[in-house]
């Protein structure tokens, strides 16, 4: 072949290849013009995976398709974020029309990219208040720069679990209320076998047990994670070096993080009958309202209470606050039956008998103002203390970002770091988190 | 003049002959263009995109490659992790395959018995081999500190210490030889019995025979092997992924990404940071990025190998 009719062929290789990639980066689009009063079938993907979860959501949707019998619901549950963000992306007719989330970590980037569908027009057209239904920190934690792509579905606070068996054996009276309070009661219920390992910890703080990633326990001094810019602050902000110091001097007055880590390879799978808090490894943990219901299904061996997390000595006017988050309810930007699905998210979302109904089921804490007053509402004191957190102006919920969670991991890398003793500077590593946490949102904006 | 009535003929003649080559051809060219040219492409492409996997991608010059070699802080642990996998896993499999397939090929009797106890390891899916892994290594709960507890012996925290996560996976690679046992076992049966004979006759002692007549008939499958595991380990992915989040402890629920490479990114190698950056983070031009220098690294290697034959073939060859 000459030299120029290869340069042809090259070049229509090369502008065929280019075509090809840019017809595949081309997302499905939806459709908002369905009538949602004509039969059809919608896909609802959520993360509930616990057999008695798995049943409260099925009742909801069998109570809405009795109230809306043309709209048929098809539900998966156990699906994680990674799989809706790969299914969405990937579009087609078997993604959802409904998508949940665990965690709110990733709606800032839901509602920037765009994969979610923006519900104020929704709201608008079915005539929801959304400032009225909602609590603001609800409402903030759904929503990314204006855009309101998900609505709370249900909200989750946490608190501390603790043995009062423990306690009484220990002489101690009540929950602690602050920092050093938990170091000291975290001391005295400490036990050890006769070969010196340990038999109960008092509380286990390290980051990667269960629930404590490490902004959950930050939620007690009340962090400000980026500046008006949205630049991280976290080196700025004099609440982050006290979290770790306090976190350091309660790993180092029981026993230190390398014995501790050893103990925690021995705890049990975190929803199972082996969870270290219902064998009793752990005397106080940190977890949200859903444990409750699993310790009077499993049948705790021993007496136990709830209260909120310990606060800093210094901010002990702020006892009772405690970390926020919640499972959130959206609609797929690919959907072809957009109204039919906001039939489905504005049900579970925003009727009040259906929010309070769901709550009681699973132990969650209801996400509408109305519901939260309801009367219905279980009464069982040990979950009425996560709603007393949910409902106390010092609560926060980790502020949205346009990388979705990838702060917070970064957060957590920084935060073994710190618990291991890798950090022997405080001051440098946060300016360096800081100054990662900026360049991996830089990265991400388009 | 002759040539001007000829010369259109033979053209036609090679046209043909071209596109016959090229129809047998055709179901490589269309599987590699498909499979590896256009994939290939795009990634070259993507690279210099911004690119959320849902909107529109958007150039933007050689900013992924900046944050990638730069600013992201994984990127270094990564390919440390993955090079020290390709140095010492290779090479430690290579010569524990040759050294089992060495003994199995001299016993006299049970060898049908070794041979399938050392080549059943290599069928456990490598999901379940690492379960069982990890479950066995557990620094708390498992059987093996145990036994060496009992032996006096404060056994280490294997996966869940960053200077024994490596090596843990290491030893999981080695319990599953049976691949190189088989192929080695079959190039030592190979060697001319008349070769050993002579060998002997000329007073060479076993380390002799080895080095003089077995080395040299077994180089070519020792440079496949040691090139398929550059290749293999440069790939290396499932085992290290399961390992660190089986022994992280962390919860993996809906809602969480978890990060690979517990403890410490000792276990992150490359193939699970392009997976973590592009299908977790869905930051596809950082993606793209890794997997190009993966690329040029694995070629790389094995250009170096393959023209050098790392010194493994005679010279004629």
């Amino acid at each position: 072949m000459s030299l120029p009719r290869m340069r042809i062929c090259l070049s229509v290789a090369l502008a065929g290849a280019g075509l090809l990639i840019s017809g595949c980066a081309n997302p499905s689009v939806g459709s908002d013009r369905d009538d949602p009063t004509q039969p059809v079938t919608i896909k609802f993907w959520h993360g509930w995976s616990d057999p008695g979860e798995v049943k409260a959501v099925n009742d909801s949707i069998a109570r809405f398709e009795k109230l809306h019998p043309n709209i048929k619901v098809k539900a998966i549950g156990n699906v994680t974020d990674e799989t809706v963000n790969q299914a969405l992306r990937a579009g087609g007719d078997d993604a959802p029309d409904v998508v949940s989330s665990f965690t709110t970590n990733n709606v800032g980037q839901f509602c920037s990219s765009g994969m979610w569908a923006d519900l104020d027009p929704f709201m608008k057209k079915t005539g929801v208040a959304k400032e009225k239904v909602f609590p603001k920190t609800l409402l903030d934690y759904t929503r990314y720069q204006g855009t309101q792509c998900a609505l709370p579905l249900l909200a989750d606070s946490y608190g501390l679990y603790y043995n009062k068996d423990a306690f009484r054996k220990a002489g101690i009276e009540r929950p602690p209320h602050t920092m050093s309070e938990l170091k000291h009661d975290a001391e005295k219920l400490t036990r050890r076998t006769a070969k010196g390992s340990y038999e109960q910890l008092g509380f286990m703080p390290n980051f990667r047990l269960y629930q404590n990633s490490p902004d959950r326990l930050f939620a007690q001094w009340g962090p400000t994670y980026f500046d008006k810019n949205g630049k991280a602050q976290l080196a700025k902000d004099p609440v982050t070096k006290q979290f770790f110091t306090t976190a350091l001097g309660l790993i180092n007055a029981q026993g230190g993080y390398a014995a501790m880590e050893k103990f925690r390879t021995t705890f049990g799978d975190e929803m199972s009958t082996q969870n270290a808090f219902l064998t009793q490894k752990v005397a106080m943990h940190m977890d949200g309202e859903w444990r409750g219901l699993m310790l009077r299904k499993d049948k705790a061996k021993f007496d136990w209470d709830t209260a909120p997390m310990p606060v800093p000595d210094d901010q002990e006017d702020t006892y009772g606050r405690g970390y926020l988050t919640g499972t959130v309810a959206g609609i797929s930007h690919s959907s072809k039956h957009q109204n039919a699905a906001w039939e489905l998210v504005k049900f579970l979302t925003v009727d009040t008998d259906q929010v309070v109904r769901f709550a009681n089921a699973i132990h969650n804490i209801p996400s509408t103002n109305a519901a939260l007053k309801s009367p219905k509402l279980d009464a069982d004191p040990t979950f009425r203390t996560f709603l007393d957190i949910a409902a106390n102006r010092h609560s926060t919920a980790l502020p949205p970002s346009n990388n979705g969670g990838q702060y917070v991991t970064s957060l957590q890398d920084f935060s073994y770091n710190v618990e291991s003793g890798k950090v022997p500077d405080l001051d440098k590593g946060l300016r360096e988190l800081d100054a990662q946490i900026d360049a991996d949102n830089l990265q991400s904006e388009n | 003049m002759a040539t001007t009535t000829i010369a259109p003929a033979l053209r036609r003649k090679h046209r043909r002959a071209r596109l016959r080559t090229l129809g047998f051809l055709s179901p490589w060219l269309i599987g590699f263009s498909v499979f590896f040219g256009y994939p290939l492409i795009a990634t070259v492409y993507f690279s210099f995109m911004h690119y959320n996997q849902i909107q529109e991608p958007s150039f933007v010059g050689l900013r992924n490659w900046k944050y990638v070699l730069t600013q992201m802080p994984l990127f270094g642990p990564a390919l440390w992790n993955t090079l020290w996998l390709v140095v010492v896993m290779v090479a430690l499999r290579v010569v524990f395959g040759l050294g089992i397939g060495l003994l199995i090929t001299k016993i006299k009797s049970g060898a049908g018995f070794f041979r399938t106890a050392f080549y059943l390891p290599y069928l456990a899916p490598p999901v379940a081999a690492t379960v069982a892994f990890v479950f066995l290594l557990n620094p708390g709960t498992g059987p093996v500190n145990e036994i060496l507890g009992a032996i006096g012996i404060d056994g280490p925290s294997w996966f869940n210490d960053p200077n024994w996560a490596k090596p843990s996976l290491v030893m999981l690679s080695l319990w599953g030889i049976g691949d190189l046992m088989v192929i080695f076992m079959a190039a030592l049966l190979d060697v001319p019995k008349e070769q050993y004979e002579a060998a002997e006759l000329d007073g060479a002692g076993a380390w002799g025979k080895f080095r003089y007549v077995t080395w040299p008939s077994i180089t070519p499958i020792v440079l496949f092997a040691v090139v398929t595991g550059v290749v293999q380990t440069m790939q290396y992915y499932t085992q290290a992924l399961v390992a660190g989040k089986l022994a992280s402890g962390v919860t993996i629920g809906p809602g969480s990404v978890i990060q690979p490479g517990y403890p410490d990114h000792s276990t992150l190698t490359v193939p699970q940071l392009v997976y973590s950056i592009g299908f977790q983070n869905f930051n596809t031009g950082a993606a793209c990025v890794l997997s190009l220098v993966l690329f040029v690294i694995a070629m790389a290697v094995t250009t170096l190998l393959m023209r050098k034959r790392a010194g493994l073939l005679p010279a004629e060859d």
